[in-house]
């Protein structure tokens, strides 16, 4: 958090003139709010692990911001809490979504995570990466604190291998 | 606030989906009796978790607060530190602020004109759908926060949450000519943004006026942005040092609403862009003058529904000081003022994108944080949306619930409160009897 910016960070940037394959990590959350602060628990442990051209993006989720994050992407992962009905605590998710998918885009779309407005506007806009996949993590503690609950604690091991599998492929 | 976007996986039917805001309507014969408004909640969590931390923690910890305004809760939080230590950025430190917080405005107006508030007025139920029947229109205030992220990103050292800003300045100042690809930019945010004054002041708005004391902050020749004194509509001008002894925040009963008022008045109090504005229209820059002028705004405005071109002059403004500042920028010989930790009570305020930010901690001796108090825009704001939302629902009593909610939803969106990222955010209970 204190350490001193060395030079620029670019992040999300939607420059079209990158020509390089571009691979985003977005991990939506908040650490001040429990189980929200898993995603960026997620992405603190890929930072210690991942090849320089990933880059790795904190978001509060807002759908403007995720779409200025995976614009021009040829992957963007996804890594989020969510509270499920009938849950089970620390259970995961994963879902995949081409640029194309249309049927799949509703199926998590309406009324569902809301990750649905920022695929439904990027869709209209023709920003969405070329792969989007979710990993999602059933949480429980929303309120404020900092510290995830024991279950979702122990599935963040989990989320981050399921991520960097993605990244492998 | 911290709110987050409630994200909820459906298995099988329809998920639940919480509003982050609750409302309470008593009709009694056809007459609103009581409004009730809670859609804001106080950072208390936030004013505990900073005792015994440094003084140096409280810009990374209460950027934490806002995703939208970051910059906003960091330079409150370092001008009230920096008040303690004897400190004050002159040159190009304070210049280099200014424009980092006119990036954080450009972003934030751009998406609230064209993401939650642009929507209503076309009849769209969300920027979704207007995306889909009218992409460019879209695509211009992702132009216009593409803009701004690079702003805050190249001074920033990251377009969220800024990791280059410190007590008494930044840890790294950029050379000019890593400021100077932003001028090319700026220019064409400049003609998306004058079009976008075009576009809003075209709009239909209702006749509204609201009547409250206003309240923000004024520098004198310039159009408030990162600090200031504090002056009101009725006349008044204090301090950052004098806030609490004039703005009074009162728990309301069997709520979480808190409402502020000024001492000794019984009104409630209004800050954010209409106050800004109204208090300081004279000072706007030329081009921003004259679009405002052009729009059919006067030298002020009381009516909500007209935020919205208000907030599109003030995106010209930002956009022009932030050429501004860029041309006249010299890197300092140093990216901070030395602000050495002493025991005292520091103030600091700037102008959040929607309205007046106010910090103050309390350090000891060797700079650690005794007490902290943050006061957000939409705490100061929330009771007088609540008085402009009971003459909103009398005239429209006749409404289905479902079409209450929504209207007020969008009444409230007038305000742009720290919640209304959201679409669909508001609980509301009407009790008709």
């Amino acid at each position: 958090m204190n350490e001193p910016a060395d030079g620029t960070v670019r992040i999300g940037s939607a420059d079209e003139s990158d020509a390089e394959r571009r691979v985003v990590v977005i991990g939506v959350g908040n650490e001040f709010r429990r189980d929200d602060g898993v995603g960026p628990q997620v992405l603190a442990r890929l930072r210690e692990c991942v090849p320089a051209f990933v880059q790795l993006v904190v978001s509060d989720g807002e759908p403007a911001r995720l779409i200025e994050a995976w614009a021009g992407a040829s992957l963007a992962l996804v890594v989020d809490a969510i509270r499920a009905q009938a849950a089970t605590i620390g259970r995961l998710h994963r879902f995949e979504l081409d640029r194309d998918d249309v049927d799949e885009v509703r199926a998590v779309s309406s009324h569902g995570l809301g990750l649905g407005d920022a695929i439904g506007l990027a869709r209209a806009l023709d920003l969405m990466p070329d792969r989007l996949v979710v990993h999602a993590v059933e949480a429980t503690e929303f309120g404020y604190g900092v510290g995830l609950t024991p279950e979702v604690a122990a599935a963040v091991g989990g989320l981050t291998a399921a991520v960097l599998r993605d990244l492998a492929d | 606030m911290t709110h987050r976007a409630d994200r909820t996986l459906v298995t099988k039917g329809l998920a639940r989906v919480e509003g982050e805001g609750a409302m309470y309507v008593r009709v009694n014969a056809g007459q609103v009796e009581e409004v009730r408004l809670d859609i804001y909640e106080p950072p208390r969590f936030f004013e505990a978790f900073l005792r015994g931390r440094s003084y140096t923690e409280p810009p990374d910890i209460t950027a934490r607060i806002c995703g939208i305004c970051p910059v906003a809760y960091q330079t409150s939080a370092c001008q009230a530190i920096e008040a303690v230590c004897g400190v004050s950025l002159t040159g190009p430190l304070a210049d280099l602020r200014r424009l980092l917080y006119c990036g954080e405005w450009i972003s934030s107006h751009a998406l609230h004109i064209y993401m939650l508030h642009a929507p209503d007025f076309l009849g769209y139920p969300g920027a979704v759908e207007l995306a889909q029947d009218h992409r460019e229109i879209v695509e211009r205030g992702l132009a216009l926060r593409r803009t701004a992220n690079a702003i805050m990103a190249t001074i920033g050292g990251r377009s969220i949450h800024p990791v280059n800003v410190r007590v008494g300045g930044f840890y790294r100042a950029p050379t000019a000519s890593e400021l100077a690809p932003l001028a090319g930019q700026l220019e064409g945010a400049l003609e998306l943004a004058l079009e976008t004054v075009r576009w809003v002041a075209g709009f239909d708005f209702p006749d509204f006026s609201c009547e409250h004391e206003l309240l923000s902050l004024r520098m004198p020749g310039s159009y408030p942005i990162e600090r200031g004194t504090l002056v009101t509509s009725g006349g008044l001008e204090f301090t950052p040092a004098q806030y609490e002894e004039h703005i009074i925040e009162e728990q309301v009963p069997h709520s979480m609403a808190l409402h502020a008022r000024l001492a000794g008045h019984s009104g409630h109090i209004m800050t954010g862009p209409l106050a800004r504005y109204t208090l300081n229209s004279q000072w706007l820059t030329p081009l921003a003058a004259q679009a405002a002028s052009a729009a059919g705004l006067g030298p002020t405005c009381r009516n909500p529904f007209q935020s919205i071109i208000v907030r599109a002059v003030e995106m010209v403004c930002a956009i022009e000081e932030a050429i501004r500042l860029i041309a006249d920028y010299q890197q300092p010989a140093r990216p901070f003022e030395e602000a050495t930790a002493r025991a005292g009570t520091g103030h600091g305020v700037s102008e959040a994108p929607r309205g007046v930010l106010y910090h103050r901690y309390e350090l000891d001796a060797a700079g650690i944080v005794r007490s902290a108090r943050i006061v957000p825009p939409t705490s100061q704001n929330q009771g007088a949306i609540q008085e402009d939302l009971r003459g909103f629902v009398q005239d429209r009593l006749d409404f289905d619930d479902h079409s209450l909610t929504h209207a007020c939803e969008q009444a409230i969106r007038n305000y742009d409160p720290c919640i209304s990222c959201a679409t669909h955010f508001l609980d509301l209970r009407i009790d008709r009897r």
